[in-house]
């Protein structure tokens, strides 16, 4: 079970979130011109590591903000939370 | 490899047989394969088996980096069906289901497969539409289907909250007669051992840890036992595929999650058949030993922990009570999780990859047991052939590029 630092409300249970997926990727630039394997890679293609991992949250039972954790996938510890538009903090070594 | 028979059970019992051989060799790595399967799980080992055994390719090793069916092929709750919506899954699923009515005596390995019928809920007017809609589907595909009033439905089980004063009364369902549970260790060892018997090397405590390449060609792994070279590798390794995919440089659309189970305590038969609601999120059918084995949906965050977050079990069992209210005071006793590959279509990725002489099959998610037989027979012939079996075709991965989706999450989501 999570415990979740929002960064506008402080921490929560993990049920009081709605998870969002990997963050920081782009939509195709030139929608005309994109290729169909462009589209792919940004609908579907996702990194998915064993390890730290840049993910979204949304505090829906609270501030119903989005905002960025970086959580580690095999022990679910979380070494930083930001908001949108924040530096992008290092991954833990 | 000698027979397993009731006469040979009868002689080992009064002394007279010359007791049990072990069921697979524990070999050393070679230094060089035909084919090297990553991942010894059942759809791996059943991969192995059938190149083995179809194709006549035997210098094969799977590669297992823990203990074979230690990954979900010895985590789910074993349910197996093919009443699945679109005609690509439908094929699929149900070569596999044929493939389960045989496969006791084709492995001589007892894989307890009872087909018991399983009924999926359909609690409210649109999901008795959608469920009419899936019936209809299924029987063009030559699969057992039928629909179920309320009425069939309550007396086929009647442990069923009967009440239409609850959030989601019993409409009727659709139930899918040839469907049922297995042992699912009895099928990682059945396929071990008669792929072990066909010459394949089963070693465990092997985990890839790189991909060795000449050009765009793979020529070998990297592993915590040695170097081992392969004319063509398979990852067969369900929640760590995308671990390998990146060790060989593409990416995969899949994402990681636990996905939990629980048993309650031993109790007198109660249930013999298998249950599904999508709608109150669980399933549920009784061992043999008299548990009651449950199943939830998916935590939606990624993880490659085996475990989850207990919201889920605990949405698990106020469905539970809401379906068959005398549940409610049976103690847990024991729950689990899995790490599931998960694709946005829920269906499968079976065939080449980026890399030459690279094969892949993952992307089974929350119910690819089923699948076993199937999959590994499909994936066996694509490796021998070089070309993707008709039935795994439209599972490439170019799928994701063209946009022909084979959406099953209709089908899938709750259901295993
Ligand atoms: C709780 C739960 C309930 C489920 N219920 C059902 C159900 O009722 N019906 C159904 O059809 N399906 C169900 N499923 C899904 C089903 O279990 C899987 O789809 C299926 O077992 C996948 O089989 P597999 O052989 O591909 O994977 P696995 O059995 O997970 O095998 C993959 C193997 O690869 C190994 N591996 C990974 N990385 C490496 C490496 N680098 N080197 C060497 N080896 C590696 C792993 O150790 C593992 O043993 C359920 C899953 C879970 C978790
Ligand atoms: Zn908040």
């Amino acid at each position: 079970m999570l415990l979740i630092p929002c960064p506008y409300c402080g921490e929560r249970t993990e049920s009081e979130f709605r998870y969002g997926g990997e963050a920081h990727f782009r939509r195709p630039e030139n929608h005309l011109e994109a290729t169909d394997e462009a589209w792919a890679d940004y609908l579907f293609m996702r990194k998915n590591p064993k390890g730290w991992h840049r993910e979204r949250w949304m505090h829906i039972a609270g501030c119903k903000r989005w905002f960025y954790v970086v959580r580690h996938t095999v022990t679910h510890r979380i070494s930083s939370v930001y908001k949108v538009g924040d530096p992008l903090p290092d991954l833990p070594s | 490899m000698k027979r397993y028979s009731f006469v040979q059970l009868l002689r080992n019992a009064i002394g007279l047989g010359d007791g049990w051989q072990q069921a697979w060799r524990s070999p050393e790595p070679k230094p060089s394969y035909d084919v090297v399967i990553v991942g010894g799980g059942g759809h791996g080992l059943a991969t192995a088996y059938y190149l083995a055994k179809n194709h006549g390719v035997r210098n094969v090793a799977v590669l297992e980096k823990g203990w074979i069916g230690g990954g979900n092929t010895g985590r789910n709750t074993t349910v197996v069906r093919s009443n699945y919506l679109w005609d690509e899954s439908a094929a699929i699923y149900e070569h596999s289901l044929k493939l389960w009515e045989g496969l006791t005596q084709e492995l001589n390995f007892n894989v307890m497969f009872s087909q018991r019928n399983l009924v999926m809920l359909a609690h409210t007017e649109h999901e008795m539409i959608e469920a009419s809609r899936r019936v209809h589907a299924n029987r063009l595909n030559g699969i057992d289907a039928e629909i179920w009033s309320r009425e069939q439905t309550l007396a086929f089980i009647p442990i069923l909250n009967k009440s239409m004063n609850i959030r989601y009364p019993v409409m009727g369902g659709s139930a899918q007669p040839r469907a049922g549970i297995a042992r699912h260790d009895a099928v990682a060892w059945g396929f071990a051992r008669g792929a072990d018997a066909l010459g394949v090397d089963i070693i465990q405590n092997c985990e890839v840890i790189g991909v060795r390449r000449e050009g765009s060609r793979i020529v070998g792994l990297d592993t915590t036992r040695g170097a081992i070279d392969a004319k063509k590798v398979a990852f067969v390794a369900a929640g760590h595929s995308s671990v390998l995919a990146s060790l060989a440089g593409f990416r995969l659309p899949i994402e990681s999650h636990p996905l939990q189970a629980m048993v309650s305590e031993p109790i007198k038969p109660v249930l013999d058949t298998v249950v599904m609601s999508g709608a109150v999120h669980a399933y549920v059918s009784q061992s043999d030993k008299g548990e009651l084995v449950m199943g939830a949906g998916i935590d939606a965050f990624n993880s490659y922990a085996q475990r989850g977050s207990l919201p889920i079990l605990e949405d698990l069992a106020s469905a539970m009570v809401e379906l068959f209210p005398i549940v409610s005071r049976l103690k847990i006793l024991r729950s689990w999780g899995g790490i599931v590959d998960v694709c946005p279509d829920a269906s499968p990725i079976i065939g080449r990859t980026p890399v030459d002489g690279l094969f892949i099959n993952c992307g089974w998610g929350t119910g690819g047991f089923k699948a076993t037989p199937g999959s590994g027979w499909v994936l066996a012939d694509t490796i021998a052939n070089d070309r993707p079996h008709a039935l795994a075709a439209p599972f490439s991965m170019e799928r994701f590029a063209s946009g022909r989706l084979i959406d099953e999450h209709g089908a899938a989501a709750v259901a295993h």
